[in-house]
This record gives C-alpha cells, sequence and structure tokens, in this order.
C-alpha cells in the first residue's frame, strides 16, 4: 500500500495513536511504521556522538593545580614576591577560571565529596577529589597560598580592587559567621541529593562560562563592584571552603609573616592589608575592667550546652521546609495538593509523574524519608552552627596579647602585599638601627 | 600555656588535621570513579516540556535533537516535520513544526522522504519529539551534545528538568541512544 495516497487508514492509524498517547503511557518507543525497505540502494547516515572533553586535559588540570600550588606557596614563603605571586594569580585566572570554566572548582567539589559519601549511587571522578583534598593539603603545610594566586574566584575579586576599606569590626565579625552557614547549607543539600547549592549561586562562574542567567550575573556584577572598595567580598564573607582552609591553616607547619627576620615593630604595615588579616601587638579593650569581663566569659561558655541544644531543635525543626528544596519533597507535596483538590490546576511535574505509573504511596515514602533525613541533618547543621557562634563569641571575650605584627593565620590569604611595607630585611637596612628607633 | 606546648599542641592537631583530610579522601576514594562523569538525559524519561531549550546556562542550549534513522519510518506524512493540519506536505516554513527550520526534508525514493537536523538550527524545544513520539517511532529525541556542554556540576536543565530525564553517565559513554545505534553503541564499550 502507498502511504502517500492513503488517508482512511491513515487517519484511523493516527486516531489510535492519539488514543495510545492519552492512555497515559510513558514516552516509550512503539514501532508505529515499519521500518523502510530502500529498493535505490540509499544508505543510512550515521548518527555523530561526539565525545565530551577528554580525561587526558582533565588528568592535565590536576597537575597544573598541583604546580600552581606548588609555586604559590614558594612564591609567598621562600620568594616572598608579590609580583609572582600576582603574575601566578593571572594565569590561575586565565587557566581555571576561563579555559576551564571555573567547573569543577575547589569549593564545589566540597559537594560532590558530600555527595558521594552519603549516596552509593554516586562515584565521585578522581579529579573531583583532588581538587578537594589538595588546596588543603597545601595549606596544612604552607597556609592559605591557594587564595593568593590559584582560585579564581579569588583572582577576579583581586583584579578589581582600587580603593579597599576597612570593614567596621562588629560587622566582620557577624559576617564572618555567614561562610558556616553557607558551607552547612551547602553540605545538607548535597548529601541529601537536593542539589548544589554553591555551584547555583557561584557568582562569577557566570563570567567565566560566558552564560548564566540574569539573576546571577547581576549577583556577580554587583560584588566585583562591591570589591572594588571592600576587597575581596566573597572570599571572606561567604566563600564556604574558606572555613575549612581557614582551619587547615591556624594549623598549618609553615605560614606567611610579614617580616622576613623578625618583627621590630616599627608600624609600617598597619594599613597595608586590604584584608584587614593583621594582628596589632595592641589588646582590644574590654569594656568594664577585668572582673565583669570574666563573668560575662563565664556566662557564655555556661550558656554555650544550652546555645548547642537549642541550635540542633532549631536545625531539626527547620528540616521540613528545607526539605522542600529537594525535588521528591516539592513533587510529593504538589501530588497531595492536588489529589486534595486543593489547588486547580496540575504542573509539568506532577503531569510527567503521573505518566510514569508509580503509586503515589510509593512517592509519599520516599518523601517521607528524605524528609527524616534533613530533619537529622537539619540538626547537625543546627548544633554545628550553635557551637561557631559560641566558639565566636568565646573568642571575641577572651584578651589576647601579641608582641610583634603578624599575620593572622586564620584569615590572611597569603597575598604579599604586606611583603614590601617591612623594612626589616631591605638593602642597606641595619636591622639593630631599626630596633632603637622603633621603640 | 608556655610556647613550646603550644608548639606542640599545634603541631599535634595539624598531624590531627591532616588525617582527618586524609581519612574523607579515602572514603571519597573508595567510591571513585576512574572516569568523568557527564550528564545526558534518558528519552525514554523525557516529557518534552520545552525546558531543554531555555534552562541551559549557554545562550545556545547544549541539547539538540538527534535522529535515530534505524528507527524512522521515513514518511511523507512525518508527524515530527509537519505540524498537525498542515496544509500540504512539503518543505513550506508555514507546514513544520520546527520553529527555526532544522529539520531538513529530503526525497529518498517513493515513498520514503529522509529527515535530517541541522544542529546549528536546532535549539533543542522538543516539539519534534512530542510529534514524533505521539504520532511516529520515537526516532525523534533529545540529547546533549557532548561537543557543546560545558558539563557544569550542577546542570541547570537537570534541575529544572519535571520528570527528572537527566543522570550522570560515564565520559566514555555519554549518550543514551534508541533504537540499532543504541544498542551498537552499548555493543562498542
Amino acid at each position: 500500500m502507498l502511504k502517500g495516497s492513503v488517508s482512511k487508514s491513515r487517519k484511523t492509524v493516527v486516531t489510535l495513536a492519539l488514543l495510545f498517547s492519552l492512555a497515559g503511557a510513558s514516552s516509550a518507543v512503539i514501532q508505529r511504521f515499519p521500518k523502510p525497505d530502500f529498493e535505490s540502494g540509499y544508505t543510512r547516515p550515521e548518527l555523530e556522538t561526539p565525545g565530551p572533553r577528554s580525561m587526558a586535559l582533565e588528568s592535565l588540570d590536576v597537575v597544573v593545580l598541583l604546580l600552581a600550588l606548588s609555586l604559590a606557596s614558594y612564591f609567598a614563603l621562600k620568594l616572598r614576591s608579590r609580583v609572582h605571586i600576582f603574575v601566578l594569580m593571572l594565569f590561575s585566572l586565565l587557566y581555571f577560571g576561563f579555559w576551564r570554566k571555573g567547573c569543577v572548582c575547589s569549593i564545589g567539589a566540597i559537594q560532590n565529596v558530600s555527595y558521594t559519601l552519603f549516596n552509593s549511587d554516586y562515584a565521585i571522578p578522581w579529579t573531583a577529589l583532588a581538587f578537594f583534598a589538595l588546596p588543603l593539603i597545601f595549606t596544612l603545610f604552607f597556609g592559605r597560598t591557594f587564595c593568593a594566586a590559584v582560585c579564581p574566584l579569588g583572582a577576579v575579586q583581586d583584579v578589581v580592587i582600587l580603593r579597599p576599606r576597612k570593614v567596621p569590626r562588629p560587622l566582620a565579625h557577624a559576617l564572618s559567621l555567614v561562610p558556616y552557614l553557607y558551607l552547612g547549607l551547602s553540605v545538607l543539600y548535597a548529601a541529601a541529593g537536593a542539589g548544589f547549592l554553591i555551584c547555583r549561586y557561584d557568582p562569577f562562574v557566570g563570567f567565566f562560562r560566558f552564560g548564566a542567567n540574569f539573576n546571577m550575573m547581576l549577583f556577580g556584577a554587583s560584588l566585583l563592584l562591591l570589591g572594588t572598595v571592600i576587597a575581596r567580598p566573597y572570599c571572606r564573607f561567604l566563600c564556604p571552603y574558606a572555613v575549612l582552609l581557614n582551619w587547615m591553616s591556624r594549623l598549618s607547619r609553615r605560614h606567611v609573616s610579614i617580616t622576613p627576620d623578625e618583627c621590630v615593630n616599627c608600624r609600617l604595615c598597619e594599613e597595608s592589608c586590604p584584608f584587614d588579616a593583621i594582628r596589632h601587638p595592641f589588646t582590644e579593650k574590654q569594656g568594664g575592667g577585668k572582673a565583669r569581663a570574666m563573668r560575662r566569659l563565664g556566662w557564655i561558655v555556661l550558656l554555650t550546652p544550652v546555645v548547642v541544644t537549642a541550635g540542633a531543635w532549631i536545625g531539626y525543626k527547620l528540616g521540613e521546609p528545607l526539605s522542600k528544596g529537594h525535588f521528591t519533597v516539592s513533587l510529593a507535596e504538589a501530588i497531595v495538593l492536588e489529589e486534595a483538590g486543593l489547588r486547580s490546576e496540575t504542573s509539568d511535574e506532577t503531569d510527567a509523574f503521573r505518566t510514569t505509573g508509580v503509586p503515589i504511596e510509593t512517592l509519599l515514602s520516599d518523601a517521607r524519608r528524605i524528609q527524616d533525613r534533613f530533619r537529622i541533618g537539619g540538626g547537625v547543621l543546627g548544633a554545628f552552627f550553635a557551637v561557631i557562634f559560641s566558639v565566636k563569641l568565646i573568642n571575641l571575650n577572651i584578651r589576647r596579647r601579641y608582641d610583634e605584627y603578624s599575620a593572622d593565620t586564620g584569615t590572611c590569604l597569603s597575598c604579599g602585599r604586606c611583603f614590601a611595607y617591612c623594612p626589616v630585611g631591605a638593602e642597606g637596612v641595619d636591622l639593630e638601627q631599626l630596633k632603637r628607633l622603633s621603640t | 600555656m608556655s610556647s613550646s606546648r603550644r608548639d606542640f599542641l599545634k603541631s599535634g592537631l595539624n598531624t590531627a588535621a591532616g588525617l582527618a583530610v586524609g581519612a574523607v579522601t579515602g572514603l571519597a576514594l573508595s567510591r571513585s570513579g576512574a572516569s568523568d562523569l557527564v550528564w545526558q538525559l534518558d528519552p525514554d524519561v523525557c516529557a518534552q516540556c520545552e525546558k531543554c531549550a531555555t534552562n541551559c546556562v549557554l545562550p545556545e542550549s547544549a541539547v539538540k535533537c538527534v535522529h535515530s534513522y534505524s528507527m524512522c519510518g521515513y514518511c511523507d506524512l512525518c508527524s515530527g516535520y509537519l505540524e498537525p493540519g498542515a496544509k500540504s506536505r512539503d518543505t513550506g516554513a508555514e507546514n513544520q513544526l520546527c520553529p527555526t527550520g532544522a529539520i531538513k526534508r529530503a526525497y529518498v525514493e517513493d515513498p520514503y522522504f529522509e529527515y535530517t537536523i541541522d544542529e546549528k538550527l536546532c535549539i533543542g524545544c522538543g516539539k519534534c519529539v512530542k510529534g514524533c513520539s505521539a504520532f511516529g517511532n520515537g526516532s525523534l529525541y533529545l540529547q546533549v551534545r557532548h561537543d557543546r556542554c560545558l558539563n557544569c556540576n550542577e546542570c541547570a536543565i537537570a534541575r529544572s528538568c519535571p520528570s527528572q530525564a537527566y543522570r550522570r553517565v560515564p565520559a566514555a559513554t555519554p549518550y543514551i541512544l534508541r533504537g540499532e545505534e543504541g544498542q551498537r553503541y552499548v555493543e562498542q564499550i
């Protein structure tokens, strides 16, 4: 039967096909029309399957990371040259940022690790694992040299620094808590399979890959604009990886120091750090005198278990609203509302679910299981954040005495801007004379 | 605390931190795969919602329609090419489902017509996929094209897909194909 001339039987076929599709069958393949028998010697074209970026290039990225971390540490600790650090930073911006499109970055790799630890069906690529672990290990040895010259997000913020101003101390302390929250939420979401928040809200990746939705571009542009007067805002007040780097750096075996030899307290480096990461040898004034301060500290320490318990409870309660960020949970919610007649229209998601033929009870039990995970995870997150908050309060109420100017081991990004300000070790400068002049 | 005691404590904590990083890394390594993972959509789960065209972070979506020639019926009245109620079965733009005219129709022999996709024009909207899977053989379907895809750590399309058709597949076999092409693809691994 010639296909071109048929109308009635074609109409029947079409009607049947329409009925088939309306019957709710999933889009599984139905061979409705038979395979043609070509008599003219026609051969079917090949379907092209272009492959993704080769594994060799991905492995090369890890080698480059290793080299960059080594060079950054050498430039910051041994060579002590800001120019070398800056040039390496530009290379990292170009390679890890624009060439590699900023993905998978060390910051995002936290999520891949969280995801693989809690989900047996995800095999983390070793390259992502390397990006997670290598900067941490280097930081344990040399301090935050990764931040100075390797991280592309740091690099893009560093190049726009124009007239950096100090953030008022109370604000800086409050904002410094945000990365802990961001880290906790990202780990929770990644582990629960609800998505990668760090990637979703990465402000700078849109520039690196020349594509992002409008809101993210706006966020990135705003941060860069802010970065002209507040140096490296993402690094200091948002970056979740910075939490881990901060911890590693505080415990690092070696660390960048402002002076190549000993500090003579000449105070020349005092205003040299755009990130306010220099410890001054002046004690912070405590209001009210020593006894009052001791009592305040005592109360904070005593109340810490209460705060942590409260944090855990709040986190546990927040588990349910947080779980709505998971696709299965929001789908289950939508289905329940529709079944109860509380929604007038179905959504794409509920339509697609209904064609799968999966019973609603299965979906609901999956969603309940995920919500349980979120409650437990939320409790852990709440307790974690409460501990961080308490530690912060305790630290703010402990008086520390420093004898010299040094880099804050937790927050110093090893950029080397302060090196040029230190007269010690400069040519023609006598250390003993400096000491006499500085007292 | 004397400075030597502090240094000792710091050194101890440094080692502990190193061990912690090593432990986490080792645990993750035990679940690690040698291959990189890339995104692909499962055509049997796809709901043809048209979001693939608009949700990719790239200005031109990395998702394109592909054609399984082994499954195609080569019909004159192609439900993936022609609009329902098309005035005539020819290459007139007013008859085509495709909003960008990315499907090219060529006469092979009576009564067969060959349909090929011009990827430069295809936007990955899936209108042809909907028509083909509803009334045809299902030989037209969407796939992530890996010469275009950036392989973001979180795929913006995957996140918005109403049927959750996206999953991570090994980079060595980055496609989920239908028909004979699919069978040959799986065999060649």
